[in-house]
């Protein structure tokens, strides 16, 4: 069910939240041993339920958008009293002293945290095996991966195991799951959410996204959770970027050289039946190149690594998290870091390491945040001639367990979110169809992006064209 | 890249790595390496910006945040050594090095 039919059934009072946390709680105990899509649940949503079908019946209509709302929150981000993992080992045993801002909207609008969801490590990950707590599987075929990093999430929302979720998604880490499960999922302008309280990755690419079953939900959450934020100065304010109105009809860009090589037919068949389905309801679709696109996963694997190796700097065993005894500082440092971070992280902070060394910075970082600037100024030229650009999410279906076992082949698969996190615009993945492989029917996802600022575009074209 | 560089990036980012590790990464990050370096082939005609998104200044006004001390207890009981008010660790300084 999604936010919006609950809602009605709350107001009326034919349903409640006690019996949508019981309902979400059922499909926990049925499938969650073998999906794995939670890393803990929580006691206290009971209460929280209780008290939310109360104050349907004294407040009805009145009652905050997402009261009783059962949510299920990605493991990185913050919410008091509660551990919070970022699935590394580092943080096993971290208590959260505050709640991300994020949290804090949720909690005033009334939704109720069912529990916190799997990911790759420190959110390092296209596909939720790297967590240190074993991976999660995909709900409409155990054998596959439900993406990532917040692929716990997104399977948990497609089990039925919540009503909506909230990820980070830093190269895709909402949009991409999103696909690989058949549900919605977003990334807003960077800066549109604020970041405090999330747990750090690549902080000029990071941002809080939403998964939900429908575009108009997502735009629900959205209004809940956004806006500036005095403990995120980069958050943006309503007129830091030009205004982006809706329009009637959209025109939608095509990047076709970009959508060449290594994307697999049936999701190009996919897609193309999306461009059609698009021109039938009265837009317009037209090509349009953006060779620098392509060139951004380059500079997305010098830029990332760069800021992880900076962020992840604070894991020393001194404040808080895992600590590894030594017998001086140094080895302390040495142990606690070796012990509690896994083999993806390793590889990302010492990729980080090298390109800002002195000697090696102007070749990798200094160029790579050129190549951003770029992209930027290509989009920009782009965007001048039409509303909308439309990739798919990725090139490929969800993929087997185990099968990207080579770290380089799973970067290359997030090449058409990425660039969406360098340039800093609003993107939706979009359930766009399916393909069928070895027996299993696999969810496909459509991809759009719009300019800064231009989220309620991607959710009035969205609502417009997928919603109905 | 070699077993002694990926060391030596290894001791900078303060990661204690077996020579096995070392060898496994050295292969993957020579891998990305050789990727990431196609964007040299990039003219880039632009200056070395390095920001994200329009600049604000943002401003608040210069108050007290918060009462001092009700913030003390919560972040200290997260440190893994804790004494009293303090969070221990061991010396800085060693007059042997």
């Amino acid at each position: 069910m999604t936010i919006a039919e609950l809602r009605q059934k709350f107001i009326e009072g034919t349903y409640t939240p006690i019996d949508a946390l019981k309902r979400v709680r059922l499909v926990i105990d049925e499938k969650d041993s073998d999906i794995h899509a939670y890393l803990r649940t929580y006691d206290d949503a009971e209460a929280e339920a209780i008290y939310a079908t109360k104050r349907y019946e004294a407040e009805g209509s009145a009652a905050p958008p997402l009261l009783g709302m059962p949510f299920a929150i990605k493991d990185n981000i913050l919410i008091k009293g509660k551990p919070a993992t970022a699935g590394s080992k580092m943080l096993e045993n971290y208590v959260a002293t505050y709640d991300a801002t994020v949290i804090e909207r949720l909690k005033e609008a009334g939704a109720i945290f069912v529990g916190a969801t799997n990911m790759d490590e420190f959110a390092m990950g296209s596909s939720t095996e790297s967590s240190a707590f074993g991976p999660t599987k995909n709900p409409l075929d155990s054998t596959r991966v439900p993406g990532g990093s917040s692929g716990g999430s997104a399977a948990a929302l497609a089990m039925g195991a919540c009503v909506a979720a909230l990820g980070t998604d830093t190269g895709g880490s909402v949009r991409q799951p999103a696909s690989f499960c058949g549900v919605v999922g977003f990334k807003p302008t960077y800066g549109a959410v604020s970041r405090n309280g999330l747990i750090a990755m690549g902080s000029s690419l990071d941002q809080a996204g939403i998964f939900a079953h429908t575009v108009a939900d997502t735009e629900t959450i959205f209004n809940v959770i956004k806006g500036q934020d005095p403990f995120d100065a980069t958050t943006v304010r309503e007129d830091t970027y030009p205004e982006v109105p809706r329009k009637e009809m959209y025109r939608i860009g095509v990047p076709r050289d970009f959508l060449r090589e290594g994307m697999d037919e049936d999701v190009c068949k996919v897609f193309d039946a999306n461009i059609e389905k698009i021109i039938a309801a009265g837009h317009e679709v037209v090509d349009i190149s953006l060779p620098m696109m392509e060139r951004g996963l380059a500079a997305y694997y010098i830029v990332m690594p760069a800021e992880v190796s900076s962020n992840l700097a604070r894991y020393d065993g001194v404040r808080y998290g895992l600590h590894i005894d030594g017998q001086n500082i140094l080895e302390d440092y040495l142990k606690t870091r070796a012990e509690g971070f896994g083999t993806e992280v390793k590889r990302r902070i010492l990729l980080g390491t090298y390109v800002l060394s002195a000697g090696y910075y102007d070749a990798y970082y200094g160029k790579a945040e050129q190549v951003r600037q770029m992209m930027r100024d290509e989009l920009a030229g782009v965007f001048q001639n039409v509303d909308l650009i439309m990739t798919p999410t990725s090139p490929v279906p969800a993929f087997t367990l185990g099968e990207k076992s080579d770290p380089l082949s799973m970067y290359l698969a997030d090449i058409y979110t990425v660039p969406v996190n360098l340039a800093g615009v609003p993107a939706i993945s979009i359930p766009g169809g399916t393909v069928d492989r070895d027996g299993a029917t696999l969810p496909v996802g459509v991809q759009f992006i719009a300019p800064h600022a231009g989220d309620a575009r991607l959710f009035d074209f969205g609502t417009k064209v997928y919603d109905a | 890249m070699k077993r002694e560089d990926i060391q030596h990036l290894a001791t900078l980012s303060r990661i204690a790595l077996s020579d096995s590790e070392a060898d496994a990464l050295a292969g993957d990050i020579t891998a990305v390496l050789d990727y990431v370096s196609e964007i040299n082939d990039i003219t880039a005609d632009v200056a070395d910006t390095k920001e994200v998104g329009p600049l604000n200044t943002v401003m608040r006004e210069d108050g007290a945040p918060h009462e001092p001390g009700v913030y003390t207890d919560a972040l200290l009981d997260a440190a893994p050594r804790r004494e009293g008010a303090h969070i221990r660790v061991k010396k800085i300084l060693d007059t042997d090095a």
